[in-house]
């Protein structure tokens, strides 16, 4: 079967579906692959890019004419107007906020597959284009916000004076969120971040930001996205949103929920109160932005000086980086659809990440897919799913104590009637017990055979009792005492040296 | 010279002498648990060794003075001479031994201890009942039963460290010796020597002897048989639980000769060997209970034995070569089969032509690769592979869906996907190298048999997979070759 790449059609886009390396990997699995002229020049691809590595450039008729075509954004209606019947279209195709696209694919007789509907399940994430293009996006926010911001973002003592670190709020910590928490972080600023997920406190913390926590009840996400909250828990979060924003040199929002426009989070108020040089990237503009001063793919400044970017090609900016990453998602795709390598596309519906980006298969719409339940979060309806082992947890703390108890008299019973003699052996026995269980507990792994060889040797120590035995006028006890004393003997210098022998290997470079 | 060894201040020098040995033995195991201190550990351990045979012999030789004993000059020689027969033997032996071959010599020496202990516990008995140590009492019966468990736990010692000796150079089945009813066997077993025990402490004089020969007979059928039920791919527990319990019946021994250095060191070394095993069964996931037990994979039905894997794909040396100069990061999982077929020098020349060429290489070893704790770290470290790129399955198993190739040298259960997969599988469970994560894993192989656990490897069909078949240290010969 034949893939096509077009050009971008959308006026400014940079994006190309597969780069050079992305589309010879999509000719290894079996398929011919044709680039339209130009398609890759934005994203630093030439043509001589593409036929180096061995893959046809032709004209658009060739490409729109293919089995399969992949492209970056939605098809327009006149792209869909020269796909073949049939024919399979892969985009970013925002099925839940276009439905008259939806109709018209599937009108027109094609395959339409959304890559931005991949279910967000572990084995689907090689293909998650969301996710990809969200982490360059987060990164970009931040450097957009850099170059917008006059001053730095990292903190300084200088001689002419003291710097202070750049304050930087995200909101949503999503991978874009946390893709820009970590951008800032390693720029020097100090980050906090929110989101109403509880859960992914941890997650931001682990990537060096504080995380900022509200007052309230939170809900934990068991579709991998964030939910829209009920008005009590919107006041409650309004108040710290507003805190949070006045006290940041620089906002990035990120809060997205899946097929409805972005919440407001920001309000007018907010961005008025907010100090001149201030910086905002709403990273949600697409959808309808999470602040209210937002325009769409604008740089607003505010009367008091705020700066709000508004750029919905934050990806794109990255031309080269995104693009290699969507190629490789595509890859990643049609490897799960071609399960022979053969370059035959088959469909399986029975597959919970095939059926969940179809959009429409042969004239008919099977918008929307029925919802899949993800691993993002432990489900919130099935608590009593412990991770721990059933196993481990019976043992009834009571028997323990009981046995503890029968030891302690036994124990009591056998001194009180033992020698004294005994017993002082008996402390030396114990105490040495526990010297050797803790001395041993933290041994490195790798010297676990010397250090078998090493106490293999100090126990032949027992020739000490040999020895003792050999000067008995008994015959018999002479001889046994000897032959002990003997292969204990081996034992000792074996041990000793072979131990010595092995540790003279170990070294470091 | 008499004068000196009546004297009463001699009992306290030497007393002072053990205790200063006992803390140079526990430096010694201190010093053994990092990689820098280890040898200075080692040093500990033979200057505590050193003092405390020459303080046995100044109180052997005071010994001599009292009682109705032999002249001291020929005690004197008696021991030297075998000790010096002993320290040729251990030492040549110490200095012959492939590196491969550590874990027979570790096996073989245990048992040297076993058989030693037996013997100290039999002239002990016989000592307390003719000599003039004869002691009275709750003494005598205390002294009885300390020789009765001397005595047990050495032969126990001597015929399991014999059979895993057997067992590890492949001169006995490593298979488990699965007879029916062997739990009922071994619990009889120690039925009838507590039984024995009843007998054997009221009895005076020689009659004695005739329970504590019985019981010395069940013990050393007891552990023949107790490790003989282990699979070889155990033996690396079985054999530090030897270690285990070789250092308690030192300890028994020092409680029938009541001699406190005896105590404090068969201790630690019994507990650190317990612990060590317990480490060790812990890393597989399994219970220590059940591998003392014996009879690994036997129960449990082997999952998948007629199942259709698919197929699996070959691969010649060079193209291994190739696929390894265009490599960034490489990973190496060794396992017991470089061991056998001698390829650790290979490997580790391999490694260091691939990083001279800016390959980053390291090792991802399993906890329970080969057939002693810490084999493959021996054998690197012999071929001289620097040991901060030798690295433990935990460090490395994150890392293998950013590794471009994985080389799995004589490996195979510990890098089987079954374990995390196949819950009825009998390795289900065990923590494995995760190296089909990574872009390309070749694996060496002689054919396509099953490793110890005889359970099928679904890694060798994988679609990332590569078979190279032959002898490890061949092929890596060739690739050494090949890359030039």
């Amino acid at each position: 079967m034949r893939i096509g790449i077009p050009r971008e059609s959308r006026p400014g886009e940079t994006l190309v579906a597969a780069t050079a390396k992305t589309a010879s990997q999509l000719a290894a699995l079996g398929y011919d692959v044709v680039v339209e002229q130009g398609a890759g020049v934005a994203a630093d691809q030439p043509d001589t890019a593409y036929t180096d590595a061995g893959v046809r450039v032709g004209p658009a008729d060739d490409v729109w004419s293919s089995d399969v075509v992949v492209k970056v954004n939605a098809p327009t209606d006149d792209e869909i107007a020269r796909l073949r019947p049939g024919a399979t279209v892969i985009a970013l195709l925002a099925p839940a906020r276009s439905p008259e696209l939806v109709e018209r694919l599937s009108a027109a007789g094609v395959t339409a597959l959304a890559m931005d509907a991949v279910p967000r399940i572990s084995r689907a994430q090689s293909m998650d284009v969301l996710s990809s293009m969200a982490n360059v996006a987060g990164y970009r926010a931040v450097i957009e916000a850099a170059h917008e911001f006059g001053r730095l973002f990292t903190g300084q003592v200088t001689a002419a004076g003291k710097v202070p670190p750049a304050r930087v709020f995200v909101v949503g910590a999503g991978v874009a969120g946390l893709a820009a928490i970590g951008a800032a972080g390693s720029l020097g600023a100090i980050v906090r971040a929110f989101d109403v997920r509880p859960e992914v406190a941890e997650q931001v913390e682990s990537m060096g930001a504080e995380f900022v926590t509200v007052e309230m009840e939170q809900e934990v996400s068991s579709d991998g996205y964030a939910k829209e909250m009920t008005a009590e828990q919107e006041a409650a979060t309004a108040a710290m949103y507003d805190e949070e924003a006045r006290a940041a040199d620089i906002v990035i929002t990120t809060a997205l929920i899946p097929g409805r426009p972005a919440p407001q989070l920001v309000r007018a108020e907010t961005v008025a109160a907010m100090r001149p040089g201030s910086v905002i990237v709403d990273m949600a503009a697409a959808n309808g932005g999470n602040v209210a001063a937002t325009v769409k793919d604008e740089r607003i400044v505010t009367d008091n000086g705020v700066t709000v970017l508004g750029y919905t090609d934050l990806a794109g900016r990255l031309a080269a980086q995104t693009s290699q990453l969507y190629g490789t998602n595509i890859v990643n795709l049609l490897k799960l659809l071609t399960p022979e390598k053969d370059g035959q596309l088959t469909l399986d519906m029975d597959d919970v990440v095939q059926r969940g980006i179809t959009v429409s298969r042969d004239g008919s719409t099977m918008w929307p897919p029925p919802p899949v339940q993800v691993s993002a979060a432990p489900a919130a309806a099935a608590p009593a799913a412990r991770p721990e082992p059933v196993e481990k947890k019976p043992v009834d703390p009571r028997r323990k104590l009981f046995a503890a108890a029968l030891a302690a008299v036994l124990f009591a019973l056998a001194a009180a009637y033992s020698p004294p003699s005994f017993l002082g052996h008996f402390t030396v026995f114990a105490l040495a017990i526990f010297v050797g269980y803790y001395v041993i507990s933290n041994v490195a792994h790798a010297l676990h055979t010397p250090l078998m060889s090493e106490t293999n040797a100090i126990s032949g120590i027992i020739l000490v009792g040999g020895i003792l035995q050999v000067g008995s006028d008994n015959l018999a006890v002479t001889i046994l005492a000897l032959v002990a004393v003997l292969v204990a003997s081996i034992n000792i210098f074996g041990g000793f040296l072979v131990t010595a022998r092995m540790l003279q290997m170990f070294r470091k470079d | 010279m008499s004068d000196f060894l009546t004297s009463e201040r001699l009992p306290g020098l030497i007393q002072a002498a053990y205790i200063v040995a006992a803390i140079l033995f526990i430096a010694a195991l201190a010093g053994l648990s990092k990689h820098e201190t280890a040898r200075r550990g080692n040093t500990f351990g033979m200057a505590g060794m050193a003092l405390a045979l020459g303080a046995t012999l100044v109180l052997a030789a005071r010994n001599s003075q009292y009682g109705d004993q032999r002249p001291l000059a020929v005690t004197l020689v008696l021991i030297v001479v075998a000790m010096a027969i002993g320290a040729v033997i251990g030492a040549r032996r110490a200095r012959t031994v492939e590196m491969t071959g550590m874990p027979e010599l570790v096996a073989m020496l245990h048992s040297f201890v076993g058989i030693a202990a037996v013997l100290v516990g039999f002239n002990s008995y016989l000592e307390a009942n003719h000599g003039d140590g004869h002691l009275e009492g709750s003494l005598g019966t205390i002294h009885d039963v300390e020789v009765f468990l001397g005595v047990f736990i050495g032969a126990v010692t001597f015929t399991g460290s014999i059979v895993a000796y057997l067992k590890l150079s492949a001169k006995m089945t490593s298979k488990p010796l699965t007879l029916p009813g062997r739990h009922l066997l071994n619990l009889g077993i120690l039925v009838t020597s507590a039984l024995l025990l009843a007998w054997f402490v009221p009895v005076e004089g020689d009659l004695g002897l005739v329970p504590l020969i019985a019981m010395t007979a069940l013990a050393l059928l007891l552990g023949f048989h107790l490790v003989a039920a282990i699979g070889g791919g155990d033996m690396p527990v079985v054999v530090s639980m030897l270690n285990s319990y070789s250092g308690w019946a030192a300890a028994a021994a020092g409680f029938m000769l009541s001699n406190d250095l005896l105590i404090i060191v068969g201790s630690l070394v019994g507990s650190s060997g317990a612990i060590l095993s317990y480490i060790m069964c812990k890393a597989m996931n399994r219970s220590f209970v059940s591998v003392i037990a014996g009879g690994f994979g036997s129960d449990g039905a082997v999952s998948g034995e007629d199942r259709d894997y698919g197929e699996h794909r070959e691969i010649q040396a060079d193209e291994v070569a190739e696929l390894l100069a265009h490599a960034s990061s490489v990973v190496i999982t060794p396992g017991y089969g470089m061991a056998v077929a001698q390829a650790q020098y290979p490997v580790a020349e391999m490694t260091k032509k691939l990083r001279d060429k800016g390959v980053e290489v390291r090792f991802g070893i399993h906890p329970v690769a080969g057939r002693l704790p810490g084999h493959m770290n021996v054998l690197l470290a012999e071929a001289k592979v620097p040991y901060d790129i030798v690295l433990e399955m935990d460090e490395v198993n994150d890392d293998f869906p950013d590794t471009d190739v994985v080389l799995v040298i004589g490996a195979n259960d510990t890098v089987n996907p079954a374990a995390l997969e196949e819950p009825g599988s009998p390795i289900a469970g065990m923590p494995v190298l995760e190296v089909w994560n990574a872009k390309d894993v070749v694996v060496f192989k002689r054919s396509m048999a099953t490793g110890y656990a005889g359970v099928q490897n679904p890694l060798f069909f994988k679609d990332n997979t590569q078979m190279l078949f032959g002898d490890a240290k061949d092929k890596v010969n060739e690739i050494v070759a090949a890359l030039g």
